[in-house]
C-alpha cells in the first residue's frame, strides 16, 4: 500500500472451481502479477461479449493475503445477472478471465488493527468476513473473533465445513441464524438479524468491537444503526453493502 | 426498479475513482459541505446502476450528493462541489 500503483486490467487463468451451495461457486484463479491483498479487498470483474460488450462487476476476496498468489472469489447466481451465471455455470477451469484489482482499503483488516473483531455477514455477504478469518488462522493471529452470519437455510451457508473447523479453534466463534428453514433438532437463532440479536451476539461497547458488516443494504443499515443505538462508535463499524447490482 | 437496487457503497466504486486518481481512494476520508460529517469514502452509498458510466456518492449523514463521477467516451467527469474537502492517505506507514 505505499507508491499508488495503477490499477491494470489483467488476464487470469481459472485453476479450480468449487461448488459451496446450489447457488454459490468459488472459483480460484492465478492472476500473473498479483501484487498481493489485504483481507477484505475486492476485484472488478469484466466481460466482454464477441460484440464488443462489456459487463464490470466487484467481487470481494475469499483467499487470505497467504494464498501465494492464488486469488479465490466466490460469487453468488443472481439469476436476472449478467454476470453472476456465467461465473457460477459456465467458466470452468482453463478459462482465462479478465479482472483488475486489489481494490478497495477501507473495508480490510489487518492484524495491526487489533480487535475483538465483531463479523456480521448476511448471505453472500460472508465472502470478505471470511477472507478477514483465513488471515486471522494463516498468521497465527490470536485476536477474538465472533461471526454472526444469516443465512435462508442450513444449505444457503456458504463454507459451512470451513466454518465448522474455524468456529472450533480458540478464540473464534461462528454463530449461525437461520432465517426461513432450520434442520430438524436446531437449537441456533431462526431470526432475522436486528437489534436484540446483535446485543446478544456482540461484545459490550466497553469492549470497544471493531465491526464489519457486509451484506445486503437493508441488512447493513440495520445492524450498523443497531450497534451505534447500542452504544458502539461509529469510527469502529465498517460496512460494505451490495444489492442487485451484484449480479 | 427501486432506488435501494441502485444502491451499493464507495468499496464498489473505488476501482473507479482509483481509474481517476491512480491511487486507492475508498479509505481516504471527505467532508460533506451540507452538514460537516466525516467518513471514509468507502463508509458512503453510492447510488450506480450495473451499465451506467457513473456513480454518485451521497452522505451516509445527510444524503447530500459529495461526489459525482463519470467514465464518458475518452475522458471522465467529477463533480465535487458536496464535498469540502478529501483526506488522501500518502501511504507513509500510519501515525
Amino acid at each position: 500500500m505505499n507508491a499508488p500503483k495503477p490499477l491494470r486490467w489483467a488476464l487470469a487463468d481459472v485453476v479450480e472451481t468449487n461448488v459451496e451451495t446450489p447457488r454459490v461457486r468459488s472459483i480460484a484463479l492465478d492472476v500473473p502479477g498479483w501484487p498481493g491483498h489485504l483481507a477484505g479487498q475486492h476485484v472488478d470483474v469484466r466481460l466482454t461479449a464477441e460484440d464488443g460488450y462489456q459487463a464490470q462487476r466487484s467481487y470481494s476476496i475469499a483467499s487470505p493475503p497467504e494464498a501465494n498468489g492464488r486469488v479465490t472469489i466466490t460469487v453468488e447466481r443472481l439469476d436476472d445477472g449478467e454476470v453472476s451465471p456465467y461465473l457460477t455455470d459456465e467458466l470452468h477451469q482453463g478459462d482465462k478471465l479478465e479482472l483488475r484489482g486489489p481494490v478497495g482499503g477501507y473495508f480490510v483488516w489487518r492484524g495491526e488493527l487489533g480487535g475483538p473483531v465483531l463479523l456480521v455477514a448476511g448471505g453472500s455477504g460472508v465472502v470478505p468476513l471470511m477472507a478477514i478469518l483465513r488471515h486471522r488462522a494463516a498468521t497465527g493471529d490470536a485476536t477474538p473473533m465472533r461471526l454472526l452470519y444469516s443465512s435462508r437455510s442450513a444449505e444457503d451457508v456458504i463454507y459451512r465445513a470451513e466454518l465448522d473447523r474455524l468456529g472450533a479453534s480458540p478464540g473464534v466463534e461462528i454463530v449461525h441464524t437461520l432465517t426461513r428453514s432450520q434442520p430438524p433438532g436446531w437449537t441456533g437463532y431462526a431470526r432475522r438479524i436486528d437489534r436484540g440479536l446483535i446485543a446478544e451476539v456482540a461484545w459490550p461497547p466497553a469492549d470497544r468491537p471493531l465491526a464489519y458488516v457486509c451484506g445486503p443494504t437493508r441488512l447493513v443499515e440495520a445492524v450498523a444503526e443497531g450497534l451505534v443505538e447500542l452504544g458502539h462508535e461509529p469510527e469502529r463499524i465498517r460496512t460494505e453493502r451490495f444489492g442487485p447490482t451484484g449480479g | 426498479m427501486e432506488t435501494d437496487d441502485l444502491r451499493v457503497d464507495g468499496n464498489a466504486v473505488a476501482g473507479l475513482l482509483d481509474e481517476v486518481f491512480g491511487r486507492e481512494l475508498s479509505a481516504a476520508r471527505a467532508r460533506c459541505d451540507g452538514c460537516g460529517a466525516v467518513a471514509e469514502l468507502g463508509a458512503h452509498p453510492v447510488y450506480a446502476a450495473p451499465q451506467a458510466m457513473g456513480a454518485v456518492l451521497r452522505c451516509r449523514s445527510c444524503d447530500s450528493v459529495m461526489l459525482v463521477a463519470v467514465h464518458g467516451p475518452g475522458r471522465y467527469w467529477l463533480g465535487l462541489t458536496g464535498s469540502t474537502w478529501l483526506e488522501i492517505p500518502d501511504g507513509s506507514p500510519l501515525h
